[in-house]
């Protein structure tokens, strides 16, 4: 009876952390993500490698060299030994030499400008297809989707194909957020005025937790979106639902679309200008505002001699041209 | 409150109007009452005991390292119980804000709240901590009578209360930005944010970060210039290394602070575009500028706590610091390293793969001097003599916490994992894992270590082990949910959750800041008990711990020009070497003492700041422009003042040493 | 500490404490200077700005419909002027001649004041023309990082005049020879400021 309850007592956590909780970082259902964690766990294992002996040694030591066991080989003067300071320099550099080895190769394979491909994944079932584009916008407060190869819009809801990689153009339209989908891929910014790019892949259907994670205001918290993988079938059915919705989104529309709001619901848009999304980027939606990109090349025309052309990429986060 | 103010109210108070004083919300309402009312009965018990003019010429104009040093601490514990108070609202605010329950903070102030919790814990609490222990230990481990810029130091100090002031009233006039700590454009442009939060949290910055600036200078000068005789940089106590690291960083460090929230401040005010979207402004210079400051700040706020555990290592173990030069080279490291990490806090902004591998590489660069610190704390305690009184029992405990606060920071400098953990709560849980395992801990390890120096009496222990463990066991209640939260991909600053499964680990996580709060009361509980119980605590020797540098050779507290003589240092541990070697306390040939004279200049400067902040927050012009200029007139003023300082005559330091002498030889009263 | 002292210091281990006082050497140079160094980061800040944001003109005007080169080189040349003055100054201090050298700082001040005064006419020129702050960015941080330039300037005369009076009534004594020094430093430190002012925005901007 007693041991029974202490049983009980002891699974308790165990059980609240499996069962109890969905730990989305560990169970991803995209690729990428899935190395990105795979990566986590390694860097833990190896880490453990020198932290494990340390915290025993700090048990031990602590508890071996106590004043009231008088430790008989007490000797208050002693404050170096050549060997011990090679090793603790040493050891931690071991770790990080390989954690740093690991770090580079995976940040430059898991850069989210490079596209996904079978090569770089070769368990996940990837199709050599042309990767599907499409283009995010994070408004207040919510996310929109436009898909530039169907035509269509959405609002905080984004469908694709299961094995298909996707190819995202991030933007945003007056604050900075960072689109995220745990299960599938790493995060990235979204800034006014500038273009970031994540690829990704969803490797089972599903509907997967999406949302901004970075504090843009008071309507943040509710600026969740829903990323459905689907099968092929299914992702053309979706495509004609979101056709057969009606509307389209124009400058009109979009102005109305870009004023404030919270946890906006689903909707769809069967149509949209095709030049939307460039012009947000280019922040010269509404008429009478000045594109950034003519801004620019004034400026750059003006500045310099003809035929040199200075202003470009800044790093990788493309300035709008 | 009217819309159509005339334009004399207008010029008379800017924009602050009645309505700006939040009476309508119950919280702050309360809040207010119990402030006030607490406020009114502290100043009503001051007046009462008539303690204002013995405050103002002891303390408030006091030169004095030490005594500023203890109001530094001061105001970090009464700022903390702020900052406590905001974390006890977000952690209840998010254990029941589930589903159709939106819990009791709308966004408005939930918003208002984390930021304040921030900006505070970091600015006004962390800082003055360092800063406090700082000046009270650096001068006297270095045997020196004082800073080397002991008005200066005055004024440090009521600037940065000044700030905290500014930051205090935000509660009940106005509101407070709504951005996070660091104030991150668009959110603290203009037009995400018209009201005055952001202007009071630029001027309160701004106006604490001339204290620091110049504190900063103070103590790199008084380190270099006034060590006593004997004292090679290769002999300076493991403390004051870290204080020289922890002080070059802030000289480096927070004039890009500065800049950076001036020019946000000129967005704000003179319409500029260096951080706008439109108009060829830049956000991400502000990300840039501003991590290139804070990545600086947190090694500015924990290297001063490692200079406090190698010292109450190598005390409770009875030993000399294990790999002291080790030690040295690992602090500087960390400091020049500290530097080029700045990246790592945005990783996904879309770097390039080779500079997210630099960044990352850095990073994880830093992380083999902080283990060489660990092992060579370890192998102080090998062979050694362990007594575990409370300062050596926060340091254990910094020991655990910190090494796997360690090791999650590590995990985030994994770039491919940073962009699933970045702005998670996992990263919540890492910075709370080493700033309260690692500064809060050394803070308390310090407190219990030097108060018998500062006061002449310990501190209750019964009281520290309790807020020892409700500490130690409510930071892990409070903060491995967070871990959990994190891995589960639940990202920080919500207000509101629609997930259920979440909601059992928000609710262990209250549960966690309710045993820290328990560990705060303790310590109060502890301070009130020790001041009791003085007499039965009382330490006579000066030296209560087998001290080993030169602070525990005077008497506790010490006078005010800590050393009759300038002491001669011929070795590390300077005080264990001349206990060893008989040192006889010198009995005859006392000599007048030159010491600064105290000055209200400081207060009033703070106060003028604090004015001119005011007027800025409110867009009260001719306040600004009247504190600015009193400003100016009372620096010129001061300037004209050559008689700054006087001397203790040879007699006084004959007394004062002579009575000293005289507890030394009395049988000790306490076992 | 003088080395002296130390020497002896290391030779008689018996002795744990001065019985002559030890004169540390006044640290308000060092202290002087690590300002500057502070101060450095600030512009370093705006310098920084500026080169990220110092083409974005937004349309708008440019270096080169903006900047008057000819008034620039009479800028400079005040300010250099000054420069040299005040070394003047300092040479007549190290003479003890309390009068020269209150004449040669009033002559720094007055040269000083006169850049002041035409980077305030400038500045109201290009308001005027529709080309404030407020017009770009590049704009902006041009006229923050000369702006500050400007203001430190400003503070250096007030100094200047606060000390004349000091000198005028108290003398040369040795708190007023370390002020000296100090605002000398301050005063050398923005010509310097002032050459990477001149070549990075005004030179640059114009040839680019």
């Amino acid at each position: 009876m007693r041991s029974k309850f202490l049983r009980n007592l002891l699974a308790a956590p165990l059980a609240l952390s499996l069962g109890g909780c969905h730990l989305v970082l560990l169970h991803s259902a995209g690729a990428v993500a899935a190395r990105q964690s795979g990566l986590m766990i390694a860097s833990v294992f190896l880490m453990l490698l020198i932290i494990v002996p340390v915290l025993i040694a700090i048990a031990v030591i602590a508890w071996r060299y106590r004043a009231s066991a008088n430790p008989p080989d007490y000797d208050p003067d002693w404050e170096h030994s050549s060997t011990l300071e090679l090793l603790v320099w040493a050891a931690p550099l071991m770790i990080i030499i390989a954690l740093g080895a690991m770090t580079w190769i995976g940040t430059h394979q898991l850069d989210p400008y490079r596209p996904v491909d079978h090569a770089d994944y070769p368990r996940s079932v990837i199709a050599n297809v042309k990767p599907l584009r499409i283009d995010v916008v994070s408004l207040e407060w919510k996310w929109l989707f436009l898909y530039p190869d169907y035509g269509i819009a959405t609002v905080n809801q984004v469908a694709a194909p299961v094995g298909v990689p996707i190819r995202f153009h991030l933007t945003a339209a007056t604050m900075m957020d960072s689109f995220f989908v745990p299960a599938i891929a790493g995060q990235i910014y979204t800034m006014p005025g500038m273009q970031t790019v994540l690829h990704a892949v969803v490797d089972r259907p599903g509907s997967y937790r999406g949302f901004s994670a970075n504090y843009s205001g008071s309507g943040f918290t509710d600026m969740r979106f829903r990323m459905l993988g689907m099968s092929a079938g299914d992702f053309a059915r979706w495509v004609a639902q979101v056709k057969a919705a009606g509307g389209d989104l124009n400058r009109e529309t979009y102005a109305r679309l870009a004023l404030p709001s919270r946890a906006e619901p689903v909707h769809y848009y069967a149509t949209f200008s095709p030049d939307l999304y460039s012009r947000i980027l280019d922040r010269c939606v509404q008429p009478g505002e000045t594109c950034m990109s003519r801004m620019m090349a004034r400026d750059a025309g003006r500045a310099t001699p003809a035929g040199r052309h200075p202003a470009g990429r800044h790093g990788r986060t493309e300035t709008n041209l | 409150m009217t819309p159509h103010r005339s334009a004399w109210l207008h010029f008379l108070l800017g924009r602050l109007t009645l309505s700006a004083i939040p009476y309508d919300n119950p919280i702050i309402l309360w809040t207010f009452v119990v402030v006030a009312t607490l406020g009114a009965a502290v100043l009503g018990a001051i007046t009462y005991h008539r303690l204002w003019g013995y405050l103002w010429r002891e303390w408030f104009t006091s030169i004095d390292h030490k005594r500023i040093g203890i109001m530094y601490l001061v105001l970090a514990i009464v700022m903390l119980l702020r900052g406590f108070a905001d974390a006890v609202m977000m952690r209840t605010q998010q254990a029941i804000a589930f589903g159709s329950h939106l819990g009791y903070l709308p966004p408005h102030h939930y918003d208002q709240i984390f930021t304040a919790h921030g900006s505070i814990m970091i600015f006004f609490v962390a800082m003055p901590l360092i800063v406090g222990l700082m000046n009270y230990v650096m001068p006297m481990q270095i045997g020196a009578r004082d800073v080397a810029f002991p008005f200066l130091n005055n004024f440090s100090f009521w600037m940065t209360v000044a700030g905290a002031v500014l930051f205090m009233l935000s509660l009940f006039i106005g509101d407070f930005a709504r951005t996070g700590w660091l104030g991150y454009p668009p959110v603290s442009e203009l037009r995400q944010s018209p009201g005055v939060g952001v202007d009071y949290y630029i001027w309160g910055l701004q106006i604490a970060g001339v204290g620091t600036l110049l504190s900063g200078i103070n103590m790199v000068v008084t380190i270099l210039k006034m060590r006593a005789p004997g004292m090679t940089l290769m002999r300076m106590p493991v403390f004051t290394w870290a204080a020289l690291c922890s002080n070059a960083l802030i000289v480096a460090a927070f004039p890009i602070l500065t800049a950076a929230l001036a020019l946000l401040a000129l967005d704000r005010y003179a319409g500029t575009h260096f951080f706008t979207s439109s108009l060829g402004g830049n956000v991400m210079m502000y990300i840039n500028l501003i991590w290139i400051w804070g990545h600086p700040e947190v090694y500015i706020l924990i290297l001063p706590m490692f200079g406090v555990y190698s010292e109450v290592v190598a005390t409770f173990s009875g030993k000399r610091l294990f790999g002291y030069s080790s030690m040295v080279y690992a602090t500087v490291a960390i400091m020049i390293l500290s530097y080029l990490v700045w990246l790592h806090h945005f990783f996904t902004m879309g770097s390039g793969a080779d500079v997210n591998s630099f960044f990352a590489l850095t990073t994880m660069i830093i992380s083999i001097p902080t283990g060489v610190k660990i092992f060579n704390w370890l192998f102080t305690m090998y062979r050694g003599r362990v007594r575990y009184d409370v300062p050596m029992l926060w340091t254990i405990g910094f020991l655990f916490t910190f090494t796997i606060g360690g090791m999650t920071g590590v995990m985030l400098s994994v770039a491919p994992a940073d962009f699933m953990l970045h702005n998670s709560l996992f990263v919540v849980a890492h910075f709370h894992n080493v700033i309260i395992g690692g500064v809060v801990f050394g803070a308390f390890a310090a407190i219990n270590y030097w108060f018998p120096k500062a006061f002449g009496f310990r501190l209750d222990p019964f009281w520290g082990k309790v807020s020892f463990w409700f500490w130690l066991v409510g930071y892990w209640v409070a903060f491995t949910p967070l871990y959990v939260l994190g891995l589960m991909g639940v990202t920080r600053r919500l207000s509101h959750f629609t997930d259920p499964r979440l909601q059992i680990w928000f609710q262990i996580a209250a549960v966690g800041s309710g045993l820290i709060f328990l560990g705060i009361l303790a310590f109060l509980v502890q301070i009130y008990v020790s001041i009791r119980r003085r007499e039965a605590l009382r330490d006579a020797t000066g030296d209560p711990w087998n001290g080993r540098t030169l602070e525990w050779s005077t008497s506790s507290p010490p006078p005010a020009y800590n050393f009759a003589f300038t002491p001669l240092v011929h070795d590390r541990d300077a005080w264990t070497d001349m206990k060893r070697r008989g040192f006889v306390r010198p009995t005859s040939g006392f000599r007048p003492i030159h010491m600064p004279k105290n000055t209200s200049a400081g207060v009033v400067l703070g106060a003028l700041s604090l004015c001119c902040g005011f007027g800025l927050v409110w867009h009260i012009a001719w306040l600004a422009v009247a504190a600015f200029v009193g400003i100016v007139a009372v620096a010129i003023a001061n300037s004209f003042d050559y008689h700054r300082d006087h001397h203790i005559p040879a007699e006084e330091v004959d007394r004062v040493e002579r009575e000293y002498r005289r507890r030394l030889a009395a049988p000790a009263s306490t076992p | 500490m003088s080395t002296t002292t130390h020497d002896s210091v290391t030779r008689d281990a018996t002795q744990f404490y001065c019985t002559e006082e030890p004169h540390p050497e006044n640290g308000t140079l060092l202290g002087f200077w690590i300002y500057l160094m502070s101060d450095c980061f600030i512009f370093a800040s705006l310098f920084a700005c500026y080169a990220v944001l110092g083409t974005r003109y937004a349309a708008g005007p440019s270096p080169r419909d903006l900047f008057d080169l000819p008034m620039l080189a009479l800028n400079t040349a005040l300010l250099l002027l000054s420069s040299v003055t005040f070394g003047f100054a300092m040479l007549e201090m190290a003479r003890d001649r309390r009068g020269p050298t209150l004449a040669w700082l009033a002559v720094a001040g007055a040269f000083a004041a006169g850049f002041v005064a035409l980077e305030i006419h400038e500045f109201a020129r290009m308001i005027a023309a529709g080309a404030g702050p407020d017009r770009s960015a590049f704009l902006s941080s041009f006229f923050t990082l000369v702006g500050t330039h400007g203001l430190h300037v400003t503070v250096g005369i007030v100094w200047l005049v606060t000390l004349m009076t000091q000198i005028a009534r108290h003398g040369l004594n040795e708190t007023n020879r370390r002020r000296l020094n100090c605002l000398s430093m301050f005063w050398h430190f923005l010509d310097l400021i002032w050459v990477g002012v001149f070549s990075f925005v005004y030179l640059v901007g114009v040839l680019r």
